[in-house]
């Protein structure tokens, strides 16, 4: 396509046309409603004027008969002022008057009628009149009329502003039409230009921002937050397969080396057995961080709406607590439960219950420490949102580890040793960001406070309360 | 009993067959989903194994489909898509069971006598259950030891249930997870069995045959090992 051809088939370049058009029609109409409106007033006063004409001179007429009529109409021709009279006898000459016998006379009417005369004396110029004929008594006929050379006048002026109105305003309105659509184009070009290079893979570019907060505008805006949450996806995508090469592999090498070991070593079926139920633990294990990345990766790209559901918090965090409870027992250590009732959240009860045994899991790992070990877990609800935390006594977390541990397969320094794949914090987190929530690492003087922040909905009671009875 | 089982990968079907028929079960397999439905419509079959995803029909159609016809055999889907939502969407074509890809055979062994067992036992849930000289009412919330009452937390209670109403079977931990807990994430810690130890200390305690029994590699049991 040409450059003229692609500003042709813009839509700015379209839209002015089709204004224009319609702005065309529009003025023609007014000027000519004027036209025909200011001819109608003239022919009125014209007519006006005859009425008032004949009454006087028939009175004339009457009064002094011919004689006093001549006089009259010969005061008034000498007037100026473009008023014509002509009385003639029955025979039809001319007695005083002030135009030549018109060739075409009108009959006896009262109408005005449109016609042309010659002035006397100048023959052959004809001019256009507005005449009406009056019948004397004795046979005279006077003709009275007006000029209406004015109002030809009058139209061909109206005519003429109307064609150079109509020509201003379509050569007005074709380059203003094409100066906003080359305008408009050269934005979009720009636009395109942008998401061209970031097709071909440049996920830093932007399209630019006039900074004029029109409609292209607010359109850049909305494409640019949209990059910015495409280019948020695909960077996480990037870590799950950064990380799935680093972590996958090396129990995958681990689980290798083992069958390997197993059919080269020794020989003896026990061993084997043994060697054997090792690899399925490890293949368990795998199984089980794959799920877990799934999970995140799938609480990260967002949870179609059908599968969320209300349900109340404080009954995920009763369950989950008395499900660790003997468990924590066993360990020497104790879990307080503080719940508000009817905390009411939009999600999945599934995901939360796995987030908040994660955490759980992990201050009984980590948090246990000194005498008497307590482990507080609460919710309540905070302003807007719920609060669900977990707090432990141990030995914390240092703040500058604090935004990193939230990350995939990320182990401190002194957790390495335990078993765990560094997936329980971030998918905690998942889940909160997955319920329009945040996960918080909080020092909890001393230990560790964590805790989730999810926006609370407003309770109804019939499935919140369900939900509770589920559980 | 007679299971169907309706999976595109040969190798994991004829490992599914041999396996179950080890067990003395009666297995057989199809392919695909049309061949598959075609069988599963006419075959008298105790449980349905069904890959979710199938060629010619995909498992959850393959289902409803059934349902639709009035084929009440009891389904376990059996898919690589393994979470929360997924699960629902099986459970909600007409699925009784859902186990994801990769399971342990003892597993899916456990969960599908559960299957059948629920079948037979259709006709009206009990409300007695008795094992040895432990018993259970359901509807006075008591259980009795030998005559003796032994006093159960409420999720003890649920736990000892649904034992009892699959005595003699094998209850793996994600099913007492599932159906005691109605939770359906891996329980990565010993979390059950604690619950499990609790539980048998309180109607296990002192006594030579044991009720409630560990099943090696797979779950628990809880059988009059007396008789």
């Amino acid at each position: 396509m040409t450059a003229l051809g692609k500003l042709f088939r813009t839509t700015a370049f379209k839209l002015s046309i089709a204004y224009l058009v319609l702005f065309s029609i529009g003025a023609g109409m007014v000027l000519t409603r004027v036209g025909a409106r200011v001819k109608e007033v003239l022919d009125e006063q014209i007519e006006q004027t005859v009425d008032a004409e004949i009454r006087a001179l028939s009175e004339q007429y009457a009064q002094g008969g011919l004689r006093q009529l001549a006089n009259a109409v010969e005061r008034r021709v000498r007037a100026p002022g473009g008023s014509l009279y002509l009385l003639t006898n029955h025979a039809g000459e001319v007695i005083v008057g002030n135009i030549e016998q018109p060739k075409f006379t009108p009959s006896g009417s009262s109408e005005l009628v449109e016609t042309t005369y010659e002035r006397r004396g100048e023959p052959g110029e004809t001019h256009p009149a507005l005449l009406r004929l009056f019948l004397l008594p004795g046979g005279f006929r006077l003709l009275i009329g007006h000029d209406i050379q004015d109002h030809q006048v009058l139209r061909d002026i109206l005519r003429r502003a109307l064609g150079v109105s109509l020509f201003w305003l379509a050569l007005v309105g074709a380059f203003g039409g094409l100066f906003m659509a080359h305008r408009m184009l050269e934005r979009v070009d720009v636009m395109s230009d942008s998401a061209r290079r970031i097709m071909a893979g440049d996920m830093h570019e932007r399209l630019a921002v006039s900074g004029a907060g029109d409609e292209l505008d607010r359109l850049a805006e909305n494409f640019n937050a949209m990059l910015e949450r495409i280019s948020e996806l695909m960077a996480g995508l990037r870590e799950v397969s950064d990380n799935i090469a680093h972590d996958l592999k090396t129990p995958l090498t681990r689980l290798r080396n083992r069958a390997e070991a197993a059919l080269h070593g020794s020989s003896s079926d026990s061993e084997h057995r043994e060697a054997l139920a090792a690899v399925i633990e490890e293949s368990d294990s795998l199984i089980r961080v794959f799920d877990a990345l799934l999970m995140i990766a799938r609480a990260e790209a967002g949870y179609s709406s059908d599968n969320l559901a209300m349900f109340d918090a404080d009954a995920v965090v009763r369950d989950i607590v008395e499900m660790y409870e003997p468990v924590a027992e066993e360990q020497g250590a104790r879990l307080d439960v503080e719940t508000q009732s009817g905390l009411a959240v939009t999600g999945s009860r599934e995901l939360l219950g796995q987030a908040l045994v994660n955490l759980v899991d992990n201050a009984l790992k980590y948090g246990v420490a000194g005498e008497n070990p307590t482990i507080a877990v609460s919710a309540r609800r905070l302003g807007e949102n719920i609060e669900i935390a977990v707090a432990d006594r141990g030995p914390g977390i240092s703040p500058q580890d604090r935004e990193r541990v939230v990350g995939r397969f990320v182990r401190l320094e002194n957790s390495r040793s335990r078993p765990g794949s560094g997936l329980g914090l971030s998918m905690a987190a998942a889940v909160a960001r997955l319920h329009h929530g945040a996960l918080r690492i909080e020092d909890n003087a001393p230990g560790l406070r964590v805790a989730l922040s999810l926006p609370a909905t407003r309770a109804m009671p019939g499935p919140a309360s369900r939900a509770t009875e589920r559980a | 009993m007679r299971i169907l089982i309706i999976e595109d990968d040969r190798e994991a079907s004829d490992y599914l067959v041999k396996a179950f028929r080890q067990q003395g079960h009666v297995a057989e397999h199809e392919h695909d989903g049309l061949a598959g439905y075609a069988r599963a419509a006419e075959g008298e079959y105790d449980v349905l194994l069904v890959d979710r995803m199938l060629p010619k029909m995909d498992g959850l159609s393959l289902i409803s489909s059934l349902r639709e016809q009035g084929v009440e055999t009891p389904a376990l889907i059996l898919s690589a898509l393994g979470q929360v939502d997924d699960r629902v969407k099986g459970l909600r074509a007409g699925g009784d069971d859902y186990l994801p890809k990769p399971y342990a055979f003892s597993e899916l062994l456990a969960r599908v006598e559960a299957l059948a067992r629920r079948r037979v036992g259709a006709k009206g849930e009990e409300t007695h259950y008795r094992v040895g000289d432990l018993e259970l009412d359901r509807l006075s919330h008591k259980v009795t030891v030998g005559g003796q009452e032994v006093v159960l937390q409420p999720r003890e209670f649920r736990l000892l249930e649904y034992l009892m109403k699959h005595a003699g079977q094998v209850v793996t931990r994600t099913m007492l997870l599932e159906n005691v807990w109605d939770y359906h994430f891996d329980p990565q810690t010993n979390v059950i069995d604690v619950h499990i130890s609790r539980l048998r200390s309180k109607i296990d305690k002192g006594r030579e045959n044991q009720l409630l029994h560990t099943v090696r590699g797979a779950g628990y049991m809880i059988r009059d090992s007396a008789r």
